[in-house]
């Protein structure tokens, strides 16, 4: 057995929603500014439509998959 | 303990206040109303959380008090079961499956009322009702832990250390939401509002304690969190614009908030590396899973119908 014999990535891009991020103690957004992070695994938008930037807030899941 | 509401729950407090439990008739068996059945249950599950100050510890390992809680456990899953409109997808499809199921709930939607609509009153009903749950958040998924194989356990693990506040106890959701309550000028003591549970409240709270307690129904309780989480960021962002459109932003809005980003994670951990695992690994759980996110979402749209249908009739 290897070391990790179950796959475990620590940054996983969510088909059709955000990119979670484990184990991160801040995220810098577009515009420079930095926000701390208080979870395990924090969820950053990917659809550009979240209320609160740069976090997702499942707004995703309201787009049509064209 | 809570008032009694027909013979089931009658005999449920009797013998969980009686210290002499030979000198109490044998408990009914016969069928009850739901609304006794329904709170009977709920104080039986109780045992296995907070207890009562006015029950006797010992109640729990009593074979009648155990019998009388199988009996309405069975009864309350098979109508479960009955309502169920079945679906059985392959483990690798039950990730999609349960994405469907939860983006094609049509119940009616409390939420949306508290947004635009709901007074004062009807939130504080609604906060009242749902503390019957929240103040034990996450409580019964945790009973399923050890019932897990070890990738679904230790994705389980990640998410209910976040509900429990990643070892911060001012932020469990729990007590953000005892906050909450104490904000808005309810009390924040654990099932201080129980006596004005509505049946269909009751039936929700009994429904996931059962599937948390019971080994065979681990599968329908982490269907039942993935259906859970992924109806909640949504929903949770309106309420908290709700409680802002009546003047009650503040602690409880707190509470919501954190869930519109907490669940935005959980949803996707709930359904892709709890059930899509654990359907992989046990893969006749697949149709279990979709059984209890059927009936979280079934649960949820009754207990709003019938707050929504009490404010209709009373306006
Ligand atoms: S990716 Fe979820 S709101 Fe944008
Ligand atoms: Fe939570
Ligand atoms: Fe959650």
């Amino acid at each position: 057995m290897s070391e990790n014999d179950i796959p475990h990535a620590d940054v996983v891009l969510q088909p059709h929603g955000p990119m979670l991020i484990r184990g991160a103690a801040t995220v810098q957004d577009e515009d420079g500014v930095v926000h701390p992070v208080e979870r395990p695994v924090v969820a950053v938008c990917r659809c550009g439509k979240s209320s609160r930037l740069p976090w997702c807030d499942s707004t995703h899941k309201l787009i049509p998959r064209g | 303990m809570p008032e009694p509401r027909g013979p089931v729950s009658e005999w449920v407090v009797a013998r969980l206040a009686s210290y002499r439990p030979s000198a109490l008739p044998r408990p009914p068996d016969t069928p009850s109303t739901l609304d006794d059945e329904a709170i009977a249950l709920w104080t039986l599950h109780e045992l296995s959380y907070q207890g009562f100050e006015d029950a006797t510890e010992l109640a729990e390992s009593d074979p009648d008090v155990s019998r009388t809680r199988f009996r309405l456990e069975a009864t309350l899953e098979s109508r479960l079961r009955e309502r169920w409109v079945r679906v059985a997808p392959t483990p690798a499809e039950v990730p999609e499956a349960l994405e469907q199921l939860a983006a094609q709930d049509a119940g009616p939607s409390l939420a949306d009322h508290v947004r635009r609509h709901a007074d004062a009153d009807q939130v504080l009903e609604m906060l009242r009702q749902r503390s019957i749950y929240q103040l034990k958040e996450a409580d019964p998924t945790t009973w399923v832990v050890p019932r897990l194989p070890t990738r679904a356990k230790a994705a389980l693990m990640e998410l209910q250390f976040d509900e429990y506040g990643n070892g911060n106890p001012n932020r469990l959701h729990a007590h953000l939401f005892a906050r909450g309550l104490d904000a808005v000028g309810l009390c924040a003591d654990y099932g201080a509002y129980v006596d004005g549970a509505l049946p269909e409240t009751l039936e929700l709270n009994n429904a996931l304690s059962m599937f948390g307690l019971n080994r065979r129904l681990r599968g329908a309780a982490m269907g039942h969190l993935a259906a859970f989480e992924m109806s909640s960021s949504i929903p949770a962002r309106k309420i908290a614009q709700g409680l802002d459109r009546l003047g009650l932003a503040g602690p409880m809005s707190a509470y919501y908030d954190e869930h519109v980003e907490a669940d935005a994670v959980h949803e996707i951990t709930a359904a892709h590396a709890i059930c899509g695992t654990l359907a992989e690994d046990e893969p006749d759980q697949a149709a279990e899973i979709m059984f209890g996110a059927f009936t979280c979402l079934d649960l949820e749209g009754r207990m709003a119908g019938a707050l929504l249908d009490s404010w209709r009739s009373a306006a």
